[in-house]
């Protein structure tokens, strides 16, 4: 065995701080790194966006004339929001819309599913399938088609209604209402939310039945099989069993639909354009905040918009929490 | 997707992107082979993406400071929005000194672009004057003569006589008009008072309480309640369908409107349409386009020579109008035999001297900052007074007051 000379010994030696470093680096930076690529991307295109559009709700920007001539506004943009009779009308627009179009998706999407699950319905796959297409097509198409089924003068719907008001059997209702014919659905206002609504609706209700089903899925069958021995029907069994046991699905259906709906924008714009129609009728909050801020060029306006906009999607998920949220939770702790 | 077309070999000297929408995209790729004739030290780039898109992206690119390119194409709608605040190149500076070639254009398209502190932001290459699309056959069967409307009284008379219920079945089947705003739209644009814009006058005061406006709004409304509108929103399916139906006997739009007729909206009626002035003398102007130069442009100059190329030559002009009817903005190419030519889908109508003519007199109309905002609250009152049956002056203050509020004038 021949004593290693300096030469050697400096190599080893260099060779164990290398691989020292390399090992604290594969321990400690190595992880970050493979990690990085998502947190690089949230950055630019997730949190960046987010700080800027609270940055620009303080400041007056025409985008036109460049980043340069951002100017301070301090509280002027929310100022001007809380005083804009538009921005109110929009927000009443968009709550009575989640109303109108939210609460029949769920009444509709519940029985369903529970009658699917049930196997109350034949061919249920392709039930279940057929009721997922509208939500999987895309808006933009869907509010196409029924601007020509909502047309005043050759439109399907009209066409269906005029025929209706002609017999004998119905006419007298029309007579009744004094329903002035045709209707023109997209220009008065009186029926400008109805027609969005039942888009809306017809778009979502299917998702929301499939949410159901995978929920029901989840309820043991033994439940409903003890509560067929002791003799409960199936509207009982409807209503004691699965109801209760289908809140935290209903608590997250809910709360994508109060989302979904804050944010309406696809079928009310290709529907009655970004004026929002006759009277505004039409106007969502996410349309005015687009037209503001994209046709109007009040940047700062608009991204004043969108952050109350967030206040209020936050408070109404926070009662729909206290609503269906706590108990069903604490059933899942206990 | 943007679609990149490249025209020239890379290294050819300087680069200039041009930016696009269609379908001027068109026009621009057919004076390309001259331009690059001419200048073959200049390669041409061209940028084209969807009307809409293309205004957004150009928006996006002024704000952020970069990736506009050297030449941007600006469609009427989106001017006075883009004009008013920075961003684009003043003309009238050195090396441009754009008012020794001002005379060339028709002066209304030239104010357009021409802010209230004397900048020149663009330059004009296409207009739309506005005119009366009739059908003739419908016009014919209902003994109506087009040549009566004289005022705009006479306009709703003639509707009158053509709405007409033909299968007895109590409804009317024919209609004047497709939708009774247009009528106001066209009526408050024209008789502006020396000085004033469409919704503004030369001090920024809005100006949509004014008589201009009343007596539109007032047509309007008495169209509606006397049904002579087929309440049918313009650019919607149900509306090419009345087009190819023929249930509408008149439209009021540009020039170019007989060409989407012809193309695609109702090719079927060739020959049974016809154009006449407006009412009462009324000249106004209904589209357009122009090129500016981006303030972040590398290649100011080449830009330049290449929009100089575009708008001053007559026999780019007249090739563009040949590939898309785009109507010069150039005054001297209306003295093309073209003009003078029968136009077949309009019934063998010489109906282009009569555009050059209506262009000619066109005023010129001051441009404000806040003409997208006017435009789009008096949209607002017109369709209460249309569809509510709201009191029309009642209607137009409440949009001089949100115009006021929202421009915080």
């Amino acid at each position: 065995m021949s004593v290693p000379s300096l030469a050697h010994r400096q190599r080893d030696a260099v060779a164990s701080t290398l691989s020292a470093r390399w090992h604290v680096w594969q321990r400690r930076i190595a992880p970050y790194a493979f990690i990085s690529p998502f947190y690089v991307l949230f950055a630019i295109f997730g949190l960046f966006p987010l700080v800027f559009s609270l940055w620009l709700s303080f400041h007056n920007w025409n985008p036109v004339g460049g980043l340069g001539t951002m100017e301070w506004a301090g509280l002027d943009n929310y100022v001007y929001l809380a005083t804009d009779p538009w921005f109110w009308k929009a927000l009443g627009n968009t709550l009575v819309l989640l109303v109108i179009s939210g609460l029949p998706q769920h009444l509709v999407a519940i029985p369903l599913a529970f009658a699917l699950n049930a196997g109350l319905v034949r061919m249920r796959d392709f039930f279940t399938a057929a009721y997922f297409m509208p939500y999987i097509t895309s808006a933009v198409a869907v509010a196409l088609i029924f601007s020509t089924i909502y047309g005043t003068q050759y439109g399907i719907l009209n066409t269906v209604i005029r025929y209706l008001a002609s017999t004998r059997l119905l006419g007298w209702a029309f007579e009744a209402l004094d329903v002035r014919l045709p209707i023109n659905w997209l220009g008065s206002s009186a029926y400008i939310k109805p027609a969005i609504a039942i888009l809306v609706m017809w778009r979502w209700f299917g998702w929301n039945t499939v949410l159901y089903l995978t929920g029901l899925q989840t309820i043991p069958r033994e439940l409903y099989e003890a509560a067929m021995v002791d003799g409960a029907t199936t509207g009982q069994q409807f209503r004691w069993i699965t109801l209760p046991l289908l809140r935290p699905i209903m608590l997250f259906a809910v709360t994508l639909t109060i989302i979904g709906n804050m944010q309406l924008f696809d079928e009310p714009l290709i529907l009655v354009g970004t004026g929002g129609g006759t009277s505004q009728a039409g106007l969502t909050s996410a349309l005015y905040l687009y037209r503001t801020g994209f046709e109007w060029l009040y940047m700062g306006s608009a991204a004043a918009m969108s952050w109350a906009l967030v206040l209020v999607i936050g408070v109404l998920t926070l009662i729909n929490f206290r609503l269906f949220g706590r108990e069903s939770l604490q059933r899942r702790e206990g | 997707m943007a679609l990149t077309v490249w025209v020239m070999p890379a290294g050819a000297g300087t680069k200039i992107v041009v930016g696009a929408f269609p379908n001027l995209d068109a026009a621009i790729k057919a004076v390309l082979p001259a331009f690059e004739q001419a200048h073959p030290d200049i390669a041409v780039e061209l940028q084209v993406l969807g009307y809409e898109d293309y205004h957004n992206a150009l928006l996006t690119a002024l704000a952020a400071g970069s990736g506009a390119p050297d030449v941007a194409a600006l469609e009427i709608g989106y001017v006075a929005r883009y004009v008013a605040r920075g961003g684009l190149t003043d003309l009238t500076q050195a090396p441009f000194h754009v008012r020794e070639l001002t005379p060339l254009w028709v002066p209304y398209a030239v104010g357009q672009v021409t802010t209230t502190d004397g900048r020149i932001v663009a330059v004009p290459t296409d207009i739309a004057p506005g005119t009366l699309f009739y059908r003739r056959d419908i016009l014919a069967d209902a003994g109506a003569d087009i040549q009566s409307v004289v005022t705009w009284d006479d306009l709703l008379a003639l509707g009158r006589k053509v709405t007409r219920d033909l299968n007895g079945d109590g409804r009317a089947d024919v209609f004047l008009v497709g939708d009774a705003a247009t009528v106001a739209r066209a009526m408050f644009r024209g008789d502006i008072p020396e000085g004033e814009g469409v919704y503004f006058d030369r001090n920024g005061r809005p100006v949509v309480t004014s008589e201009r406006f009343v007596k539109a709004l007032t047509l309007a409304q008495r169209i509606r309640r006397e049904g002579l509108d087929a309440q049918i929103g313009a650019w919607s399916n149900e509306w090419y369908e009345a087009f190819r139906r023929g249930t509408v006997a008149i439209e009021i739009s540009g020039a170019w409107f007989g060409g989407h007729l012809a193309d695609y909206i109702a090719p079927e009626t060739a020959g049974k349409w016809g154009v006449t002035n407006l009412p009462e003398g009324m000249y106004v102007s209904w589209g357009g386009s122009f090129y500016a130069i981006p303030e972040q442009s590398r290649n100011k100059e080449a830009a330049w020579t290449f929009i100089r190329f575009l708008t001053t030559r007559l026999d780019s002009q007249l090739t563009a109008f040949r590939a898309i009817n785009a109507f010069p903005a150039l005054m001297e190419a209306w003295d093309d035999p073209v003009f003078d030519e029968p136009v077949p889908f309009l019934g063998g109508q010489r109906a282009r001297r009569l555009w050059a003519e209506t262009a000619s007199k066109i005023q010129v109309a001051v441009v404000d900052p806040g003409d997208a905002v006017a435009e789009e609250l008096v949209n607002a009152a017109i369709s209460q007074v249309l569809n509510e049956d709201r009191d029309v002056r009642s209607a137009l203050e409440e949009a001089q007051q949100l115009i006021l509020r929202r421009l915080r004038r």
